[in-house]
């Protein structure tokens, strides 16, 4: 298919309540850090951008939010035009300058603190990570505490970037500096804001 | 249908929606801290809670059932006003009854009957910030949170103390958030502080006039400041509610006549009238039983 038609078709069918659906799930993922929310795939981005990452880039990105994009989506001249022409986001020219990122590949993303991590005055001016991920089960588990958690959550998604658990703990300390995420999976998304607390297993 | 068509779902436009969302989902990742947005022009005034309406809108889904509470009351004036708005904009159901609602939006009160994983509670904020009467700058408050600098709260505190032998702060009562961000609960009695510690509901705030969002996720330390000898205390009432006989309420004082008449009532009416149909009768109720419609479905 070609490019034109590619980033015309697979946008939101019912934009209102679509995007409303997505950031609801986005929203009570957030606010319970480890729990998944399931997440229709509401659209059909062109590949390797996944369907889900698609909507919650539709329902959250627009022409406020300058958007990066790792390596294997920045090559995908079919990606940036179907992002370009349903949210109208300015792609970042460095990820320290973007509101959010797209990354289709975490396992080969780079490091957590290359974000913006906001400022001590103003930490919401951070980066908020969207991570594409196949999975929530068959990864390395991570215990998790923090606000939102009742007691604890465990979730143990796959291909997750090097050397995570003491990225996160950076991240941690930075606080209240530091990136939030957002892992999609192709039916579901969980979240891990910058106060959630990644629990290592003494052995 | 005909009559929302003039207006996108819930009045907001979509880009306004996508900016309040996510500085929703930011107030929610740094809990406590005031996110600013561009608060926009609501049809109604500043002050009458177009921050809370805001927020409402921006989350609110055609599946969703609204309770709105005004100081406790589901029939006054503000209560009864952005009831009927979101029912007209945004057609969803609305409800009085705290159990069934998935949306409440509040000003000044958090209900009686405990909240549940699920539930989103929206306050309606005057003035976000708590440092603001005791320092006007916005400039050196900002400066204060970023350097966790709260010692004139503590000042501001035992001037009470100094002054009236107690902490005399009665709403408003400055709270902190995860031990980090201190936070103006809203102007709710501190009889409610206790609720928000750790409650299972998700917590959002909306400034409309001051432009500000935050958030207190579910499950998140909310401590009262106090001192170690004057320790957080909330108000006690020496009588039950007068028409249901309820203790450990908040309660509000009616005026019954111009000669010094007078009673204490449940501010929270939906748990009044609950405790009224169950059969509970305080030395005031009337004989007949009330009979109410709570419930209204989307159209």
């Amino acid at each position: 298919m070609e490019i034109a038609t590619q980033s015309i078709e697979g946008g939101f069918a019912d934009p209102v309540f679509n995007a409303q659906t997505v950031f609801r799930a986005v929203m009570d993922a957030m606010a319970r850090p480890g729990s998944v929310q399931s997440l229709p795939a509401f659209a059909r981005p062109p590949a390797p951008l996944s369907a889900t990452a698609g909507a919650v880039a539709l329902a959250l990105c627009d022409n406020d939010t300058p958007l990066w994009l790792d390596p294997a989506l920045q090559i995908s001249a079919a990606v940036k035009s179907w992002l370009g022409f349903h949210t109208g986001a300015p792609l970042a020219n460095t990820p320290a300058d973007a509101h959010f990122a797209l990354i289709a590949t975490p396992a080969k993303m780079m490091s957590l603190d290359g974000f913006s991590q906001g400022t001590q005055d103003y930490p919401d001016r951070s980066t908020t990570l969207i991570l594409q991920v196949s999975d929530l089960v068959s990864g390395a588990p991570l215990l998790l505490e923090g606000p939102g958690i009742e007691m604890t959550a465990t979730i143990a998604p796959a291909q997750m970037p090097r050397h995570f658990v003491e990225q996160w703990k950076q991240n941690n300390q930075r606080f209240p500096r530091g990136v939030d995420m957002i892992l999609v999976t192709p039916d579901g998304v969980t979240c891990l804001p910058r106060t959630t607390r990644i629990k290592t297993m003494e052995a | 249908m005909t009559d929302i068509a003039t207006y996108n779902f819930a009045y907001l436009d979509e880009q306004t929606k996508r900016m309040i969302r996510r500085a929703i989902l930011k107030g929610i990742a740094i809990p406590g801290y005031q996110v600013p947005f561009a608060s926009r022009e609501m049809p109604m005034p500043y002050g009458w809670g177009t921050g809370g309406v805001q927020v409402t809108a921006s989350i609110i889904g055609p599946d969703d059932v609204l309770k709105v509470i005004d100081q406790g009351a589901d029939d006054t004036t503000n209560a009864v006003s952005i009831r009927a708005f979101f029912k007209k904009v945004a057609n969803v159901a609305v409800t009085t009854e705290t159990a069934k609602a998935t949306i409440i939006q509040t000003r000044h009160r958090i209900p009686e009957h405990p909240l549940s994983a699920g539930q989103v509670l929206v306050y309606q904020v005057p003035i976000p910030e708590p440092l603001r009467f005791l320092e006007p700058r916005e400039t050196e408050t900002r400066k204060m949170h970023a350097l966790e600098e709260y010692g004139l709260m503590h000042v501001k505190l035992y001037e009470d103390i100094a002054r009236h032998g107690r902490i005399a702060t009665t709403y408003a009562y400055p709270v902190k958030v995860e031990g980090r961000y201190v936070m103006d609960p809203s102007p709710t009695p501190k009889f409610d502080n206790p609720k928000m510690h750790r409650s299972p509901a998700l917590q959002l705030f909306g400034a409309g006039r001051e432009k500000r969002i935050y958030a207190v996720p579910p499950f998140t330390e909310v401590v009262s400041l106090d001192f170690e000898d004057h320790p957080f205390e909330v108000q006690t009432f020496d009588q039950p509610c007068a028409l249901c006989a309820a203790e450990n309420v908040y309660l509000d004082e009616v005026i019954l006549d111009d000669h010094g008449g007078h009673m204490f009532v449940c501010s929270d009416t939906d748990h009044c009238e609950k405790r009224r149909e169950e059969g509970h009768r305080g030395h005031l109720a009337p004989e007949t039983p009330l009979a109410l419609e709570k419930t209204e479905p989307a159209q």
